[in-house]
């Protein structure tokens, strides 16, 4: 068995936060891809029985589940080429944006699964989010990182791809260049880094397996 | 660094609050309490935490931290003398997991018993046992989550003793199932005597009342 090993899911950015912080740092991995919607396997029942999710991330035999906390154990784990600044304030703030996107997850992308008033709603509250975030998350900085990325610039790499193909599948634009300025600054440099542009799926691929989840949240809100 | 004023923003009857508390208390920081008014929010308070406009917030040397886990973490790296995270950073992780765990699901199904009526309640109450029953898993035999001395899950789950006894009391359901969970039983029952603890801990008789207070608004009555 490989030394490190991570048991996936390929549309997952969870995952993908994952996967950018070893290439970031060079570490040798082997991926697992897991059929998460339908077919969990024993050795991940067996690594997470907690939450039964993806990712996890498998050092020497020992699992770690939780993306964020996955993020640290990296970090403390491979120092080089840091996820975290130095200066312990500036710490605290890239972990307290990190679980300021954790916790509006649900709040920024339940445009995706709502239709008519609910989804207005949805994408009004989504945008109040994305206001506070660009405004006090990322504010003049080049990255939320600062001058290099960082634990937080992961948390919110779902923006630059995974935003674009919900949005337009759902046919709403919830992050308009205009109103956003500075995130979507901070999202072209994002993806033209090489850590970046080299390890993301497949666009086509995202089309159609976001359009059938879409398709299955709307139906199960029907019934 | 640490020679810098500190001041602690925070509510008496706030189990995130108490979560800072503890931590200054065990490593002999001094710092200035100031009770926030939560139906009055000072001044002082919106621009330390304009983001959340909750409490606690930790103000060091003039730089305000909010989300409590954050601060703990804070503490630990800017404070070297009793840490409350292991050295381990296999350890560590399983102790950022737990943690995240009792407020990604304990605290909110214990809230969701508290203010459910009826069959939702009863429902409620099976989550919040589940996940104290699960919780009790990363607990195994050791006397405390950081073993042999309290760390940093014991710090974030202990205020569930007390408010999860409260919360049975109040709105008669079971939460903390003794048959079940007999391990995390004579744990909550060890950590809230733990002396710096217990000395930190709000009058329970007002406490009582206070929730209470709570509940009648929440409800509208008797459960």
């Amino acid at each position: 068995m490989a030394e490190v090993t991570l048991l996936g899911f390929w549309p997952s950015p969870f995952v993908y936060r994952v996967i950018w912080a070893l290439k970031l740092k060079g570490v040798e991995y082997e991926y697992v891809e897991e059929d998460v919607v339908y077919n969990k396997s024993d050795r991940l029942l067996e690594y997470n029985p907690v939450h039964k999710k993806v990712p996890v991330l498998v050092h020497a035999g020992k699992p770690i589940a939780e993306s964020a906390v996955i993020l640290e154990y990296i970090e403390e784990t491979w120092p080089h080429n840091p996820l975290l600044p130095k200066d312990p304030h500036q710490r605290a703030l890239a972990r307290f944006w990190t679980k300021f996107g954790e916790d509006k997850s649900i709040a920024l992308c339940t445009f995706f699964i709502t239709e008519g008033e609910e989804q207005v709603k949805a994408t009004k509250e989504a945008q109040e989010n994305l206001r506070i975030l660009e405004e006090h998350g990322l504010g003049n900085k080049k990255f939320f990182g600062g001058d290099e990325i960082g634990m937080a610039d992961f948390e919110f790499g779902w923006l630059n791809l995974w935003l674009p193909v919900m949005e337009q599948i759902a046919g709403v634009k919830v992050m308009e260049a205009e109103s956003f300025p500075r995130l979507h600054a901070w999202i072209q440099r994002f993806k033209e880094l090489p850590t970046i542009k080299q390890n993301l799926p497949d666009h086509s691929a995202m089309l159609t397996y976001f359009k059938d989840r879409r398709a299955f949240f709307l139906a199960s809100a029907k019934s | 660094m640490s020679g810098e004023t500190v001041e602690l923003l925070g509510h008496w009857a706030s189990p995130s609050a108490l979560r800072v508390k503890w931590t200054l208390k065990l490593k002999e920081i001094e710092y200035e309490y100031v009770e926030e008014d939560l139906a009055n929010k000072s001044p002082l308070h919106l621009e330390y935490n304009p983001v959340h406009k909750k409490i606690p917030v930790l103000v060091h040397g003039g730089k305000p931290l909010a989300e409590s886990l954050v601060i703990l973490e804070y503490l630990d790296e800017t404070w070297k003398r009793n840490p409350i995270l292991p050295d381990d950073p296999y350890e560590r992780a399983q102790a950022r997991f737990w943690a995240r765990f009792v407020d990604d699901k304990c605290a909110p199904s214990i809230l969701s018993a508290f203010t459910k009526k009826g069959e939702e309640k009863e429902k409620a109450g099976k989550e919040a046992r589940e996940n104290l029953k699960i919780l009790e898993s990363g607990l195994g035999k050791k006397q405390f989550f950081g073993g042999e001395s309290i760390g940093f899950v014991d710090i974030a789950a202990g205020w569930i003793g007390l408010w999860a006894r409260m919360v049975e009391e109040i709105a008669d359901v079971n939460i903390i199932d003794t048959e079940t969970m007999p391990l995390l039983d004579a744990w909550f029952r060890r950590v809230l005597q733990v002396p710096i603890l217990k000395e930190c801990l709000p009058p329970q008789d007002r406490l009582l009342e206070h929730n209470k207070g709570f509940y009648k608004n929440l409800t509208g009555g008797s459960s």
